[in-house]
């Protein structure tokens, strides 16, 4: 279990989405060593650790891409089964890979819309004026600027796909984001954007878990970071206390004497 | 009420020419091709060509490559292709004339002997290529061959068979009465005028943006226009052909089924990014073997209309048919990468081609140049539709 080092988690109520005891082999390979992970609405939770470490392995497992070997997973407190990314889906776990899985000849709303169009009652004639009136609504709570919702994706900058492919989560009703390196291919201004747009996802009361290798990135947006190592948790910190400096250490597991690590709880 | 301005920075959509067009009626590189065309072939044949006999012989001709287009294009809409198309037409229609003349059945039931053996065969092509994933390209080109030898096979011991039944020839040779003749298209219209504006006012009333008024005007304006010039011609000649209304038809249920239904938006989506389709828990597999079987029905169709314009089977597959409506489909703006394209242009674009060669006929021109102009037009019309998709979106 998680030492409670410094005593907050607890009194933020029920976790959204909570992992116990999460073991995970592919063959001889042990890609997850008996995995806690719990991240509660309106938290942002950073996932890190170095190539290896089991990030993706965790992400997949919760997005119903793998299966568990052992272990359990709790949604607000109830107990769920995960096999198959439908099942994560109806539990509203939404995941956003980093090919971003956009359709480049279609525009933002059948994008936003595809695979759950809205239709004109019961006949199968796709209702556009609602589905175009309803995502600009959502882009304009999450502050997303296009030119228009009615270009090709494929017109849209790297920040823009991505902030489609996140608000595509909202507005599939997701309870739970994971972003897979959202910030990776994306410059200066447009990580900016998505920061700011993942900070929206977090005041609309989500639960969001951003994978990234960019610590910088992390600090500013975050509000735990879990480091996984050699498919163990291994700390966790409240970014509020902690350096990068603590974090890196972590991550390669090197040496560091307990007194500099200010805000760490480390998993036995 | 939501106005929507707030994360659309450039409401007006006013970023060129081509975006100002709707994408249904944004044919204009093929449009001005056709009216050159026109143009050239009406003063280089001192009047012949446009006139309303000749223009009517070279509908009657084209059918058949826009339907068959029609398949290629749905089949180009998902990014495969399908090269059995010419040969399963001829095979159904085939079909249809063996079963009407040596079994006797009634026309209905050859027809529909026709059509079902076209959807079986599409059943068949589609699920190899959509649950065993073999290359479409080979699939269908052993279909190609398959089917070019089992046409053969059922004409046995003849290579071809005249057909007799009044009904399934008056198909191509009959002409609706005035009434029809002037009503449907008439209504046609008005439908879809009536939609567009609904749809513009229901958008206006929902706080969205809309086109300009003008625009909407020139829209409807373009579609009375041509409807106009298509009776105009038809009219002055015997009558508005059967077969017309079968392609005019065929062609607004294609599109109303790609352009307004969650399937055409799933078929679109699958044409662009088929793993992200599967991931949003769209069923590719279905939308393939769907896709594969309403094109061979669709060719089924032609070849049917073939069997009755020459009231005949023939054991022998057009070479030059399927080539031409691929091109036809190319012509018209369908990309051959997937997920881009109406399927108006498939009409345009067999114009084109048919034009250019009833055109060339009249010149008394042979094959040889016919199809090395045929050649110059469908390399222009894929260099079109490599620059528009290396310019990001369009």
């Amino acid at each position: 279990m998680v030492a409670n080092a410094s005593g907050q988690p607890d009194l933020r109520g029920e976790p959204r989405l909570r992992l116990q005891g999460i073991n995970k082999s592919f063959g001889a390979v042990q890609a997850l060593r008996n995995v806690d992970f719990e991240v509660y609405p309106g938290e942002v939770v950073g996932l890190v650790g170095d190539n290896g470490a089991g990030k993706s392995t965790l992400i997949k497992t919760i997005s119903g891409a793998y299966t568990v070997d052992s272990g359990s997973i709790y949604m607000d407190g109830h107990k769920i089964t995960i096999t198959s990314p439908q099942d994560a889906t109806r539990q509203g776990i939404e995941t956003v890979y980093q090919d971003l899985a956009l359709c480049d000849n279609l525009d933002v709303v059948n994008n936003m819309y595809l695979g759950r169009e809205t239709t004109v009652g019961p006949i199968p004639v796709m209702n556009e004026i609602e589905m175009e009136h309803r995502t600009i609504e959502i882009l304009k709570t999450l502050n997303v600027k296009i030119p228009s919702v009615r270009v090709p994706v494929a017109q849209l900058s790297g920040g823009q796909r991505q902030s489609i492919a996140v608000a595509k989560t909202v507005l599939r009703e997701a309870r739970v984001v994971l972003l897979d390196e959202p910030t990776a291919a994306l410059g200066v201004a447009q990580t900016r954007q998505v920061l700011n747009l993942i900070k929206r996802l977090r005041e609309q009361g989500l639960a969001v878990v951003v994978i990234s290798h960019n610590l910088a990135d992390v600090f500013e947006v975050v509000d735990r970071v879990i480091v996984l190592r050699l498919g163990k948790r291994v700390a966790t910190f409240d970014v509020k206390s902690a350096t990068s400096a603590n974090v890196v250490a972590a991550i390669t597991g090197a040496e560091f004497e307990a007194g500099e690590n200010a805000g760490m709880e480390v998993n036995a | 009420m939501s106005t929507g301005t707030i994360p659309q920075t450039d409401k007006k959509e006013g970023f060129s020419l081509r975006q100002l067009i709707p994408n249904d009626v944004g044919q204009l590189p093929v449009v001005a091709a056709l009216i050159v065309i026109s143009v050239y072939f009406q003063f280089d044949s001192k009047g012949l060509f446009l006139t309303p006999r000749n223009l009517n012989n070279l509908v009657l001709q084209f059918v058949t490559i826009a339907i068959i287009g029609l398949g290629a294009t749905l089949v180009l809409l998902i990014g495969e292709i399908d090269l059995s198309l010419s040969a399963v037409s001829a095979f159904c229609g085939a079909v249809t004339v063996t079963t009407s003349v040596n079994d006797h059945f009634p026309a209905w039931e050859a027809i529909i002997a026709g059509l079902l053996v076209g959807a079986v065969v599409g059943l068949i092509n589609g699920s190899l290529v959509a649950l065993l994933r073999v290359p479409s390209f080979i699939v269908t080109l052993a279909a190609l061959i398959g089917y070019t030898g089992f046409l053969l096979h059922i004409l046995l011991p003849v290579t071809d068979i005249h057909l007799f039944d009044p009904f399934i020839n008056g198909l191509t040779s009959n002409y609706l009465p005035n009434s029809l003749g002037f009503g449907l298209p008439i209504v046609g219209v008005g439908i879809y005028a009536a939609f567009l504006i609904y749809g513009q006012i229901a958008r206006r009333n929902r706080g969205l943006a809309t086109i300009p008024t003008w625009q909407l005007g020139l829209q409807i304006g373009l579609v009375v226009l041509l409807t106009a010039g298509a009776l105009y011609v038809f009219e002055n000649y015997l009558g508005v052909p059967y077969v017309a209304v079968i392609l005019v038809g065929l062609t607004t249920l294609v599109w109303i089924v790609t352009r307004f239904t969650t399937f055409g938006r799933h078929v679109y989506a699958v044409g662009g990014n088929a793993e992200a389709a599967r991931r949003v828990g769209i069923n590719v597999t279905l939308v393939r073997i769907s896709i594969f079987t309403l094109a061979s029905t669709l060719a089924a169709v032609a070849g049917i209309l073939e069997a009755s314009r020459t009231a005949s089977a023939f054991a022998q597959v057009d070479s030059t048919l399927l080539l031409n409506a691929i091109a036809a489909a190319v012509i018209g703006g369908i990309s051959l990468f997937g997920g881009r394209g109406s399927v108006w242009g498939v009409l345009l674009g067999a114009l084109v081609i048919e034009g250019l060669l009833n055109g060339l006929v009249l010149q008394g021109r042979n094959a040889d140049v016919q199809e090395m102009v045929e050649a110059v037009v469908l390399i222009l019309a894929v260099i079109v539709d490599a620059v528009l998709r290396r310019r990001p979106g369009s």
